[in-house]
């Protein structure tokens, strides 16, 4: 269903939608029956005349298995839902598969750093590549983050890799992406960080082998425009872009846009 | 020793009580009955402040950078204060004050048949300490630099350093008043506590006190239990702020994630101490208004005495991606599912509850339905976030926004209202406008779910929380998730517009309703066989208990109802 | 009594007097209070955070001392029990005031202390372990403080002849203020793991 409103472009992506599907048919085949119950008594129950409710203490053991049974079937629901999202879990945070490249994300307030380790894998060397707001990797090859923040905390959340960890001052983290699809998407900050939180969001460009030489070309002789700003601006404007002109009509677009 | 141990038999009433000035009977109250209504209008006020607060975010989300109406021009500064105060507020100064406090205090002596609350004075003074807790929050919106803006989560740095919060004193204040705020209800939990346990009507077991009596309780002490180490976590961010100290702060060897793990050991808690003081509201509404004993007496308090002990282990599910270690998040996720558990079986057993029933739509039963319908969702959604690889997307997304809305939303407001229609009859001897009470609950019950359903949605599309206008995400800015936006904003209105019939019916009922009599409900509990509205001292004559409170439509009785304190010989 | 009250103040339902439940109650959500303090204390220390071993630094003899003051004022405060329950109220008066003058003896060593490590460099935002000194020794003693208000508040209550079972209220405080101190006691002065 996530991948409905999100594309899925990273190679763990789609465990993550799987899981959240099997959540749902089994929460919701749980949620619908105990709901159809609920609805029913409601109207079955009803006050009618001259019909008396009836006395039921619910502590002997006939009574008591109308809640039991149930109660049993969510214990075994919680079973399969902890064993599928231990699986996905642990492949996802827990264990990191061989990397291609490194990267060392450093969030601060407000905007992005990204040092990628470039062709010899180790950060803090020359051929290293520096972008603020704009991150460039290829797509299907494994990525190794060290996420750290100067200042407070910040949250790296790339919604297509279905990427979310918190950036902790005083630690580094560690963790993996493999992008699996071309295109440029959003970073945001997810995790609150003061004034400028809500403008804190970066662009991740995924490129195929040769663009990205490109691109990393660009950027070393210095004729590289930022995407980030580029894609901002080629957008649709919000009507917020044009409120600012016309203020007295924010009331009458409400109202157009209810009714 | 010796006096206190003759005083306990004694158990006559002293009938003399002479009038008392305006001062001591409105300002400087003994009465629990006076103090929770102290507590319950000053709860009502805080939540038009944190209601307000929630009108004007929601309107420069789906109208970003517009003026709004009432307020102005929302800076982005503004919008973090008020989202941070909006959350605050709802939980530290109305739903522990309305639910708990005020609840808890009108009905704890009533139930369990005494006078007034075991220590009258200390009710007092916790009350005082609230109401300076609320004055120093409200005071800390006009400081310079505003309100405190990190999120009522108030994760350092962030909170500690004002170079990066921008809020210098905004911050200290919102500390110094939450922590107040406990103060506040340790101090009120005493008295909760030990009423219930030692002030009971000659007669009542265990077993025959109502369960809403059982639930503030067991809400009472998960509540002491889980914010020892909070206020201990307050008392070092406080002086991390002013002081200088590094507890929180890397660059000083502390660290930030130990105010993560004291906030959640006490924050998840502290969910169940707002639930449980509804769900006891809720019991006693759908006993009364379908006829039916309660279903599981015994299973039902069993279920919410695992809750409380099950609560204490789950917290890190809030921090499944903070930087924990990984293989922690496993456990955490087996305790969380866990959880699930004593919570369905409780909701089934108020389901069953209904089964054979004779249910009349009373407002106040509307109400308790709707709080089992919303609270199911609430419950199904959190299943999501207690799965760790779930919750890897969903961190801090609009999905947990319209979770916990759907499990807040209900305890806190539909549980308000529940039992303001409940026992408004008790507190002020009249009836509230059945029509408008309606008009009420459907105007607030379908504009709440057109509100939290879609933010669903917007949370699966990746929207993440407190950002002020999303026209810097490309990827959120659409036409689509901007029509959705408005729509949730719009339903808001509705809702806050729809409040203001209960208000004027509130207050109108109160001087010129229809005159209530004693026990319009015809329930079994203690606090309807006293005059509406009951006098100083509550009892005419303290009763004696012969029975539990959930004796309704008892086979071989000409009425279908049997309260609490009727002898068993007479009919 | 003065002020009787209302009826559910005198009731006991459970057969333990409702002054001592409400006094278990404070110590309870107390225990959880230094309990957070303590066990924060605890994680930094075993996470090996630098600054700790100033530990070393603090006086072992004067703490030693002041752990045997607060024993002692103990001892008085369970006599002054003992006294009031067979109605000895002079003697219950004195031996109050035996206790509160430990607690006096404790605060003197306390600002002693305090004074010689400020002078001496070593204050609150020094490093951690100072931080949590201070902040957990003083807010011990501003429990120590309170004690010795209220016990002077009662102790004249008493030489009236009301009130006589706050002695022992007061003495089950006394314990706990006590029993943080006996964990205090280690942390900071002689554990050096």
């Amino acid at each position: 269903m996530i991948e409905y409103f999100v594309t899925s472009a990273s190679s763990f992506s789609g465990d993550i939608d799987d899981l959240f599907n099997l959540i749902t048919v089994i929460i919701g085949v749980a949620f619908f029956l105990t709901l159809g119950t609920f609805i029913y008594f409601m109207f079955r129950f009803r006050r009618k005349k001259g019909v008396k409710a009836e006395y039921i203490t619910g502590e002997k053991h006939k009574e008591k298995k109308w809640t039991h049974y149930p109660h049993y079937t969510v214990i075994a629901l919680d079973v399969v839902i902890i064993a599928f999202n231990i699986i996905v879990w642990v492949h996802i945070k827990q264990t990191l598969p061989p990397k291609d490249n490194l990267i060392r994300v450093i969030g601060q307030q407000w905007s992005w750093a990204f040092i990628d380790a470039g062709p010899d894998g180790i950060l803090d060397t020359e051929d290293d590549i520096a972008t603020v707001n704009d991150l460039h990797v290829k797509v299907n090859e494994t990525y190794h983050f060290e996420l750290q923040a100067r200042d407070v905390i910040h949250n790296f959340s790339v919604p297509v890799f279905r990427l979310r960890q918190d950036g902790m001052p005083g630690r580094t983290i560690k963790g993996w992406f493999k992008p699996t699809k071309t295109g440029t998407y959003d970073i945001q900050c997810a995790e609150m960080c003061g004034y400028g939180h809500g403008i804190m969001g970066a662009a991740i460009t995924v490129h195929t082998k040769d663009s990205y030489k490109e691109t990393i070309a660009q950027i070393n002789n210095g004729t590289y425009e930022s995407h980030y700003q580029k894609r901002k601006g080629s957008k649709t404007p919000l009507p917020s872009d044009t409120a600012q002109t016309d203020k007295e009509s924010s009331f009458a677009r409400l109202l157009a846009r209810v009714f | 020793m010796s006096q206190s141990a003759t005083a306990i038999q004694t158990d006559t009433h002293a009938e003399h009580h002479e009038e008392l000035s305006f001062l001591y009977k409105y300002i400087l109250p003994v009465d629990h009955k006076m103090i929770a209504m102290q507590y319950m209008f000053t709860g009502l006020i805080m939540a038009v402040i944190g209601g307000f607060f929630s009108y004007v975010f929601r309107m420069q989300l789906a109208f970003p950078g517009e003026s709004v109406p009432l307020y102005g021009i929302v800076g982005p500064g503004e919008y973090n204060m008020m989202v941070t105060n909006h959350g605050t507020i709802m939980i530290f100064w109305v739903a522990m004050p309305v639910l708990i406090a005020a609840f808890g205090n009108y009905l704890i002596p009533l139930m369990c048949g005494c006078d007034d609350m075991v220590f009258p004075r200390l009710n007092r003074l916790s009350y005082q300490i609230f109401l300076v807790s609320a004055l120093v929050l409200i005071f800390s919106f006009f400081v310079k630099g505003g309100g405190f803006g990190g999120a009522w989560t108030a994760y350092p740095p962030l909170s500690t350093v004002p170079e990066y919060n921008l809020t210098d004193w905004g911050a200290s204040l919102w500390i110094l008043a939450v922590a107040l705020e406990f103060v506040s209800f340790l101090l009120g939990g005493i008295n909760f506590v030990t009423t219930a346990m030692n002030a009971r009507a000659p007669g009542m077991k265990m077993m025959d006190i109502p369960i809403v009596v059982w639930f503030l309780v067991i809400a009472v002490i998960l509540f002491m239990a889980s914010v020892g180490p909070l206020i201990a976590g307050a008392v070092m961010l406080f002086m991390d702020q002013r002081i200088g100290t590094t507890f929180f702060l890397p660059s000083g060897g502390g660290d930030p994630l130990l105010w993560e793990h004291l906030f959640w050991f006490f924050g998840h808690p502290e969910v169940y101490v707002v639930l449980l003081p509804t769900m006891g509201i809720v019991a006693e509404i759908i006993t009364v208004f379908s006829r039916k004993k309660l279903f599981g007496y015994r299973t039902i308090l069993y279920t919410a005495f695992a809750t409380g002990g099950l609560s204490f282990v789950v917290w890190a599910h809030h921090q499944f991606v903070a930087g924990i270690d990984p293989r922690m998040a496993n456990v955490f996720v087996v305790t969380t599912l866990l959880i699930s558990i004593p919570i369905a079986e409780m909701l089934f057993s108020y389901i069953a509850t209904l089964y054979g029933g004779s249910i009349e739509f009373k407002t106040p039963m509307l109400w308790a339905l709707s709080f089992l319908f919303a609270f199911l969702i609430g419950g199904v959604t959190g299943i999501y976030l207690g799965a760790s690889a779930l919750d890897v997307y969903f961190h801090d997304s609009y999905f947990v926004l319209a979770h916990f809305h759907y499990t807040f939303f209900p305890i806190t407001i539909i549980g308000m209202f529940a039992a303001i229609t409940y026992w408004f009859p008790k507190m002020f001897g009249r009836m509230m406008n059945e029509t408008l009470s309606k008009i009420h609950f459907w105007g607030t019950f379908i504009p709440f779910n057109c509100i939290f359903l879609p933010l669903f949605f917007l949370g699966l599309a990746g929207q993440h929380r407190r950002i002020y206008n999303f026209s810097h995400y490309p990827d959120l800015a659409t036409e689509n998730l901007q029509d959705v936006r408005v729509f949730a904003t719009t339903s808001l209105v509705i809702m806050l517009l729809f409040q203001g019939i209960f208000l004027y019916n509130f207050f109108y009922s109160m001087f010129k309703g229809e005159k209530a009599p004693d026990n319009p409900w015809k329930a079994n509990t203690l606090e309807w066989t006293v005059p509406s509205p009951p006098q100083h001292g509550n009892f005419k004559k303290l009763p004696t208990v012969y029975r539990g409170a959930y004796e309704y439509s008892v086979p071989g009785r000409e009425s279908d109802y049997w309260p609490q304190n009727m002898p068993p010989d007479k009919n | 009594m003065s002020n009787r009250g209302p009826v559910a103040t005198h009731r006991s339902s459970t057969g333990i007097p409702t002054g001592r439940l409400a006094t278990w109650w404070v110590v309870a959500s107390e225990i959880f209070i230094f309990g957070g303090l303590i066990a924060c204390f605890v994680l930094f220390k075993l996470n090996g955070t630098p600054g700790f071993e100033d530990a070393s630094k603090t006086s072992v003899a004067a703490g030693a001392f002041n752990t045997f003051v607060l024993l002692t004022s103990s001892l008085t405060i369970v006599l002054a029990h003992a006294a009031i329950e067979s109605g000895e109220r002079k003697k219950a008066f004195n031996y109050i005031w035996c206790t509160i003058g430990g607690g006096i003896v404790f605060l003197i060593v306390k600002t002693y202390e305090y004074s010689g490590k400020i002078i001496s460099g070593d204050t609150i935002t020094e490093n951690l372990f100072w931080s949590f000194y201070y902040t957990m020794t003083g807010l011990h003693a501003l429990h120590v403080i309170g004690g010795m208000v209220i016990m002077a508040l009662i102790s004249f209550d008493i030489l009236k002849g009301y009130n006589f079972q706050r002695v022992e209220l007061i003495g089950i405080y006394w314990h706990f203020v006590d029993l943080v101190w006996i964990f205090l006691f280690p942390l900071f002065y002689i554990a050096n793991f």
